[in-house]
């Protein structure tokens, strides 16, 4: 019976994440237009276009290999898992531990590695210009991730993301420098792997700078449907990482009541709103970097990351 | 018959294989299809008996023949390690062989090739089992040799007769150390048996001496750095199946060798011998597969990566020594665990893409990057067997790479518990460099894959490739569904381990196959777990889901048209990235240290007609301060020393008097 209602929840989380995705990114739109003086679309826009372009035909290259059309049912699979596993208003999701943080990590890597492959597939200039530049971020977004996951893992004694949410609610926690750090090294990343402002434009196209749109030029309909709607949940699940590591209060600990998991339910909502207004203000706020900056960028999130972790090993004998 | 004579005789029919071959290529008949064939059952054989004394858990085995130095005769030994890396060697050995049934059709000069071939095989199927630093010896310069013969095949190259060249010095230099290393453990007593070093217990100057010049030797064997020069010059060179072998199953015989010495020759470990161990493995790692990413020959990429994974692995064997001497030894367990998993996983990764890339020539003659593209089209199988094996190799889950390297991972979060500061301080570095080595492997991927099975043709071989025969594909296949089982069933593998862990640490990782759902938990399931089969099982579901309810409900419509490429499509191939290019951002962020790479822009004056030109300049920094002056100071030595070749009699008595007294007087003192 218990399983039963696990699995339900289970599958709550799943739908929740794939409902509210495209409601995050319509919400940032919208503050980002609000705040250029634009009327900006209505938050729900981006469901109208996911619908739009799956209904569409979809048009695939003359050079595109059978691989190009399997890639975004890949890439969409692996992020949906991925989000699938952070929790949003409740730990203790039936499968949480098929997957701990590093895995999380690695899904996500995953989905990119696919990503790269799909923008090179057709073989013209702007996917492999694509590629080649998410290549270059990953090598160093993705260990910046991976040490911030140490540090998370060293002070909560777990790799498994609900173990960490429930400590962090704990008042075991207190305050610590490498908490502080992680969390800056976390959003730093988080601005990387979403390609948001300042290291890519999500917004752009056919400008030399982009990244994200680079890589997706040649799809269309349900394709483009499927990988923008990854990009979509990849942000729900930067979001929801960041609100259940560094704000898991109100987060219903697994063995709850179900009253504890509306609350958390509506609590979510609000962390995420907070968070979507917080991405637009300072997308809005800071100009867009050169792709050679990047490194610098990441290299300060990939450093600070480690110095926590250093902190942290050094530290726990003095404890 | 017992496990360990079963073993023997197997090995020892290859090495006869090798004689048969000679034979019968000499009398001019087709001893393809035999040589491999034989080749094949012999090593699976071996593979069966191996992993069964394994799974078993067999007591240790041993044998003495009267054969080698007269007074000691060699001796031979099964136990639990030996008998994992004899099935890893079998099963990689039968996977070149079942291949090259097929492959081996195209070879220009079969009789270069067929005879070495099985007496590798056999040889490095008895390294590990050998008892006494002689069989050992001997046996490691067997396989040296019939691998240098191999690397030979194609001498008329003359980029082939460099790699044979400096191989066998490098070669000959790591057996040396080797034998230093057991002259050292051995004593003035001369107890060449591994059931003597065993048994002796030395101080821990001449163990530390040891360990290093152990190090050194099975280093140079196993490409790391900085004795990782010949490693991509030799095992390209080779034929595509014995690269595959060379890269996937030779190294990790040098790991054998490391893990014998270190885990059980040498005794109660000491903290400070992980050290070097770990600075070796990470620079290796981060070496090798900067590298890779530069590299634009297909065959040479994988070498370099073939030296970054066995800095992986020396890195899991160094942080086991370092829990095994600091007394955790379920920690320790679980690093060596993590080690020899990533040894298995390599193994099935890199033979499998060794195979595709020998497909690829096969197909197109081409193994630069620049005259590929476009492959999946033409050679779907092979291309989509190439992708499980890139997925592999950049440690995506739910295939077979990420489990080792998350295992790694798991002892490195391990690493606070050190007593020492300087394990502490270690810990988090190597955590970052395993981070680091695996994104840039990732990227490294990416791009060999990219370039080659994606994007359009480059060269007309290219564009008229045709997909290669039944043996090479069903090689590929099998090894990518091995990657795909030992990625989702790891829990299996690890209770494998366990006889070999109870053997060289003295402790174990918990039972994985009782957990529920076959999930592993390294230490304990609250602490971390992971579920390959589960996350796979979800993946296809989703994706499945996904994909009839867009198909039924929305559109399933598709149409072929000419590439959009923002409206402006160029009909040339040459348009798109190139392995170069695809680099060049990596190039620009970490290529400054670490080939000292720069790029001059030559931009022509305004009115005038000269191309621009871009040029690429870098340094092999490895090369240029250790191997350069070496060769210098060698060549200025011998320079010095022709003199000696014109002295008349006279002199060169008064040299050989010379001579004998220091020899003498050194006598003298020693006694």
């Amino acid at each position: 019976m218990s399983l039963l209602v696990d699995l339900a929840f289970q599958l709550v989380q799943m739908t929740v994440v794939l409902l509210i995705a495209p409601l995050l990114t319509g919400l940032v739109r919208k503050v980002k237009a609000r705040l250029t003086r634009r009327r900006g679309a209505s938050i729900f826009q981006p469901y109208i276009d996911l619908y739009r372009l799956a209904r569409k035909e979809a048009v695939v290259a003359d050079s595109a290999s059978p691989l190009f059309r399997v890639f975004p049912y890949v890439i969409f699979a692996v992020t949906w898992v991925a989000a699938a596993l952070v929790p949003t208003f409740a730990t203790g999701l039936l499968f949480s531990w098929s997957a701990d943080l590093i895995a999380i990590v690695a899904l996500l890597g995953a989905g990119r590695f696919f990503l790269a492959l799909a923008g090179m597939d057709v073989g013209t200039a702007f996917g492999g210009l694509g590629a080649s530049r998410e290549a270059m971020f990953a090598t160093l977004a993705e260990p910046a991730m991976l040490i911030t996951v140490f540090s998370l893992a060293l002070i909560a004694g777990s790799t498994q993301l609900s173990t960490v949410a429930a400590f962090m609610a704990s008042s075991a926690v207190g305050l610590r420098v490498t908490l502080a750090m992680g969390l800056v090294a976390l959003v730093m990343v988080a601005l990387a792997e979403n390609g948001r402002i300042p290291i890519d434009n999500p917004a752009t196209h056919l400008e030399l700078t982009m990244v994200h749109e680079a890589m997706v030029l040649e799809y269309s309909g349900r394709h483009l449907a499927l990988i923008e709607m990854a990009a979509m949940l990849k942000l729900a699940l930067y979001l929801s990482l960041i609100a259940c590591v560094f704000a898991p209060w109100t987060l219903a600990i697994s063995d709850t009541g179900v009253f504890d998991r509306f609350t958390g339910g509506s609590l979510y909502l609000i962390k995420m709103t907070i968070g979507c207004v917080a991405l637009g203000v300072f997308e809005t706020s800071i100009a867009k970097m050169r792709v050679f900056r990047v490194p610098d960028f990441l290299g300060a999130a990939l450093m600070l990351g480690f110095l926590g972790a250093l902190l942290l090993f050094v530290s726990r004998t003095l404890k | 018959m017992s496990a360990l004579a079963a073993l023997m005789s197997l090995d020892a029919a290859l090495l006869s294989l090798g004689v048969i071959a000679g034979f019968l290529i000499a009398w001019r008949v087709s001893a393809n299809a035999f040589v491999y064939g034989a080749a094949f059952a012999l090593s699976l054989g071996a593979f069966v008996v191996a992993s069964w004394a394994l799974l078993f858990a067999a007591p240790p085995q041993s044998l003495t023949l009267p054969i080698g130095l007269p007074w000691i005769g060699a001796h031979f030994r099964l136990d639990a390690l030996s008998a994992f890396f004899i099935a890893l060697i079998g099963l990689g050995s039968a996977a070149a062989s079942f291949y090259a049934i097929g492959y081996g059709r195209h070879e220009r000069s079969p009789g270069r090739v067929l005879p070495f071939y099985p007496v590798f095989l056999g040889a490095m199927g008895l390294v590990p089992l050998a008892d006494d630093a002689y069989a050992f010896l001997v046996l490691w310069e067997f396989m040296s040799l019939a691998s240098w013969a191999l690397v030979m095949a194609h001498h008329e190259r003359p980029e082939n007769a460099r790699a044979g060249y400096v191989y066998i010095l490098m070669a000959s230099f790591g057996t040396m150390m080797l034998l230093f290393a057991f002259g050292v453990l051995a004593g003035s007593e001369g107890s060449y048996q591994f059931s003597e070093m065993r048994a002796a217990s030395p101080s821990l100057a001449v163990a530390t001496t040891a360990l290093v010049l152990a190090l050194i030797g099975t280093g140079s064997k196993a490409g790391l750095a900085p004795l990782h020069v010949w490693l991509p010059l030799a095992h390209p060179a080779a034929p595509s199946h014995v690269s595959g072998l060379m890269s996937g199953v030779m190294t990790k015989v040098a790991v054998y060798a490391f893990a014998r010495v270190a885990f059980d020759l040498l005794g109660p470990a000491d903290w400070r011998w992980s050290v070097p161990v770990l600075v070796v493995g990470g620079a290796s790692g981060l070496l090798g597969v900067m590298h890779a990413l530069m590299e634009t020959d297909l065959k040479r990429s994988l070498a370099y990566s073939t030296i970054e994974n066995l800095g992986l692995i020396f890195l899991g064997l160094g942080l086991g020594l370092a829990f095994k001497a600091d007394g955790m030894n379920e920690a320790a367990a679980l690093a060596m665990t993590a080690a020899l998993m990533h040894a298995l996983n390599h193994m099935l990764f890199k033979s499998l893409l060794f195979f595709g890339v020998g497909a690829t020539l096969t197909a197109t003659g081409a193994r630069d990057m620049g005259k590929l593209g476009g492959l999946m089209n033409r050679m779907p199988a092979t291309g989509l067997f190439m992708l499980f094996g890139a997925a592999a190799i950049s440690a995506l889950p739910p295939l077979n790479g990420f489990v080792s390297e998350w295992l790694i991972l798991q002892a490195v979060l391990l690493g606070p518990a050190f007593p020492q500061w300087t394990l502490k301080l270690l810990a988090p570095t190597v955590g970052a460099a395993i981070a680091l080595t695996a994104a840039l492997a990732a990227a490294c991927f990416v791009r060999f894959y990219g370039i080659s099975f994606l994007g359009r043709p480059r060269s007309k071989e290219a564009a008229e490739a045709h997909e290669v025969d039944r043996f090479s594909l069903t090689t590929m296949g099998a090894l990518a569904a091995l990657c795909l089982i030992a990625g989702i069933l790891p829990g299996f593998v690890i209770d494998a381990l366990k006889p070999v862990m109870l053997f060289a640490v003295g402790g174990t990782m918990p039972t994985q196959s009782t957990i529920a759902w076959l999930s592993i938990a390294p230490i304990a399931a609250s602490r971390s777990s992971y579920n390959g089969l589960l996350v796979m099982i979800f993946m296809l579901a989703t994706s499945a889901l996904v994909a009839f309810i867009i198909h039924r409900l929305a559109s399933d419509a598709l149409r072929r048209a000419p590439a959009w490429d923002c409206g402006f499509p160029e009909p040339s191939p040459q348009t798109q990235y190139t392995g170069q290019s695809f680099s060049q951002p990596i190039r620009r962020v970490f290529g400054g240290f670490a080939f000292r790479a720069h790029e001059i822009v030559k931009a022509p004056t305004p009115g005038d007609m000269a191309p621009a030109r871009f040029i690429v300049r870098g340094d092999d920094l490895v090369w240029r301060a250790i191997y350069l002056p070496i060769e210098r100071g060698i060549s200025a030595l011998a320079s010095r020393l022709n003199a000696l070749q014109f002295l008349t009699i006279r002199q060169y008595l008064s040299v050989v008097f010379a001579a004998l007294v220091v020899l003498l007087l050194v006598l003298a003192g020693a006694a």
